[in-house]
């Protein structure tokens, strides 16, 4: 199985998320980057179906050259190589034309499968899966709680989370499959693993070795744009109160005062 | 005046709260044109509710090839909606297989996708609140038709009757549209209460909850509030509550009138899900716990005292 697997560096999941004040774009600088949590269980389930039928691992990411520390993480879990599109004409990319990047270069890498996490914790689009799936013309599989790969009959099928449950989606491979954090536990990197990611293959493209045209991609192609941004007004600080044995009491007076019961 | 298409949410024809919404909405830009696509004979459910919303227009595909397939042909059918009326913007609800939609809509029509938007002027500025809430910003499509997936109780839905033309719309769904397709569905998780992203009141439990059957506290301050019930993720990898309840990052987004988090310490994840809702209510015995820097009102307290109480309270306030 040829496994691709896309992952994003993003601001620490508690950092104070900023917009940068020039361009509005998100602010990367200011704060400590890190794999996107989600894409922990992607790395994951690349693994696992590796570990299942065979294969290599190659991830994939668009970002600033210091998303090298995001691929190096998923190369200590245990991925094979990676490619790294990185180049400054990228920056401000918005969800659409990074989409269309990501599939030109997971096109060259002939995949089988094509994993995504369902979100990253910057943008929160959860739209990626669809988009890839879109571009590259292969199956969405997204949203997807279960995965399983049956390469000789060149078939996936996933629980797909519903509402109320879930449905069952099948597909012939190649496909792309997107997957939610009920998945499976992502390992840790160990020390070994950590030490082998430095001798792992790495190629790192610009916009120009991808093939991308540079009227496509960055800040002046994206289609949409952000015309003001400010701080949300703070939260009314809120009555706290410790209970005297009438807690419960007291929250239904809150409840009725606000017309809420 | 210019149409605006609105995709239709609905589960098997029986729509949804937000599908009023988006027309309400949609009536605010131009002309709201209904997009139904379902299984077939599903339309029946939805008719009086699109006509009772003021949708002029509604286009119809009941079809298994977009019943059984994942979002692709869906998007083939709406993309060729937009080709074919040059709306001024299309309208999807933020759950999960809409945005989808939404998002393969915009790549196929080359044009500019907004996500979980609270509010849209005439004008089509979008507003999102990002970062977990804590920044506002507004945003506008600078690309082809603005595709703008709007969050559930965002707009107060108003009736406006029509008499709405219904066309079918002439489309043969693509071999390659077809590729995922869904051959079961399995109901997990069927409780007759309300919907978790539409609720106005929503009751959640955490891991403070300590074990599956003390979600009967929580059910049952819900049912006497006509609440949905959500759950922390610590409740749901805990195997206590359905995973399809969590609420957070990974979970549902609600915007409920009322939030009670009962034994949730309020994470970061968690926080990401709710923090809009109007008025949060938090039981909680630890007096640190980072729920109440958010919470409007809260009770330092052991749930299992509070909970039964205040369910008790507000049965003797509706009786009295
Ligand atoms: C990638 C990723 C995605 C995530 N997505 C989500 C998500 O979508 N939703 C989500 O909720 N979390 C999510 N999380 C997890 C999140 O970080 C927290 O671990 C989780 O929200 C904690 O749940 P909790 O508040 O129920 O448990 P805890 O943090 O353990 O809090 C339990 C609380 O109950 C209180 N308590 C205990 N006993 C009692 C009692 N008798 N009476 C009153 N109070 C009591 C305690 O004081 C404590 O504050 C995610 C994490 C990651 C890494």
């Amino acid at each position: 199985m040829n496994i691709v697997v896309t992952v994003k560096q993003v601001p620490d999941t508690w950092a104070e998320k900023k917009l940068d004040a020039s361009d509005k774009t998100v602010d990367r600088k200011s704060v400590d980057n890190v794999m996107n949590e989600m894409d922990e269980y992607g790395v994951e389930e690349a693994l696992k179906i590796k570990e299942a039928h065979g294969g290599e691992v190659t991830v994939v990411t668009m970002g600033p050259d210091k998303a090298v520390e995001t691929i190096r993480k998923a190369l200590s879990m245990g991925a094979d190589k990676a490619v790294h599109l990185s180049d400054e004409s990228l920056h401000g990319s918005d969800a659409l034309s990074t989409s269309a990047a990501l599939a030109k270069v997971i096109s060259t890498l002939s995949p089988d499968i094509v994993i995504t996490s369902s979100e990253a914790s910057d943008a929160r689009g959860g739209v990626m899966g669809a988009l890839l799936a879109e571009r590259l013309g292969l199956p969405q599989l997204t949203q997807a709680r279960k995965v399983t790969v049956d390469p000789g009959a060149g078939k996936v099928s996933v629980e797909r989370l519903a509402d109320n449950g879930y449905a069952l989606v099948e597909a012939s491979l190649p496909a792309v499959v997107g997957v939610v954090e009920k998945i499976n536990q992502p390992r840790y990197p160990s020390f070994k693993g950590i030490m082998a990611a430095k001798k792992k293959p790495l190629t790192k493209l610009s916009a120009a070795d991808a093939g991308l045209d540079a009227g496509s991609v960055g800040l002046p192609a994206a289609a949409s744009t952000v015309l003001e941004a400010q701080p949300a007004p703070p939260r009314q600080s809120g009555t706290i109160v410790k209970d005297e044995g009438d807690g419960g009491a007291k929250v239904a007076s809150y409840l009725a005062a606000q017309k809420l019961i | 005046m210019a149409e605006v298409l609105v995709l239709v949410e609905h589960t098997d024809g029986e729509p949804k709260k937000v599908t009023a919404e988006l027309l309400t909405l949609a009536r605010t830009l131009g002309e709201p044109s209904a997009v139904f696509l379902g299984g077939p004979g599903t339309y029946a459910k939805a008719k009086d509710y699109l006509a009772q919303y003021g949708a002029a227009k509604v286009y119809l595909v009941e079809s298994e090839d977009i019943a059984d397939h994942v979002a692709a042909p869906a998007a083939e059918v709406l993309s060729k909606l937009v080709a074919d009326t040059s709306p001024v913007a299309v309208l999807a609800a933020a759950t999960p297989d809409s945005r989808e939609i939404a998002a393969r809509t915009a790549a196929r029509t080359d044009s500019g996708l907004i996500w979980d938007a609270t509010a849209l002027t005439a004008d089509l500025t979008a507003t999102q609140g990002i970062f977990g809430g804590s920044t506002i910003v507004s945003s506008k499509v600078t690309k082809g038709t603005p595709v703008v997936v709007v969050r559930p109780n965002s707009t107060a839905p108003e009736a406006a009757p029509s008499t709405p033309a219904e066309t079918p719309v002439d489309i043969t769904i693509s071999d390659a549209a077809k590729g995922a397709k869904i051959v079961d569905r399995v109901v997990e998780a069927k409780s007759g209460r309300p919907d978790l992203t539409e609720a106005q009141v929503v009751v959640s439990g955490g891991r403070g909850l300590g074990a599956a059957e003390h979600f009967a506290l929580v059910e049952k301050l819900a049912d006497t509030l006509g609440a949905a019930v959500g759950a922390s993720r610590a409740a749901t990898d805990a195997g206590w509550y359905p995973h399809q309840n969590q609420v957070g990052q990974t979970g549902k987004t609600v915007s409920p009138q009322l939030y009670i988090a009962v034994g949730i310490s309020g994470a970061i994840q968690h926080r990401a899900g709710m923090q809009t809702s109007k008025n949060i209510v938090a039981v909680n015995k630890d007096p640190e716990a980072p729920i109440f820097e958010f919470a409007d009102y809260g009770i330092v307290g052991d749930l299992f005292n509070v909970v039964p109480q205040l369910t008790d309270e507000i049965q003797k306030h509706k009786a009295g």
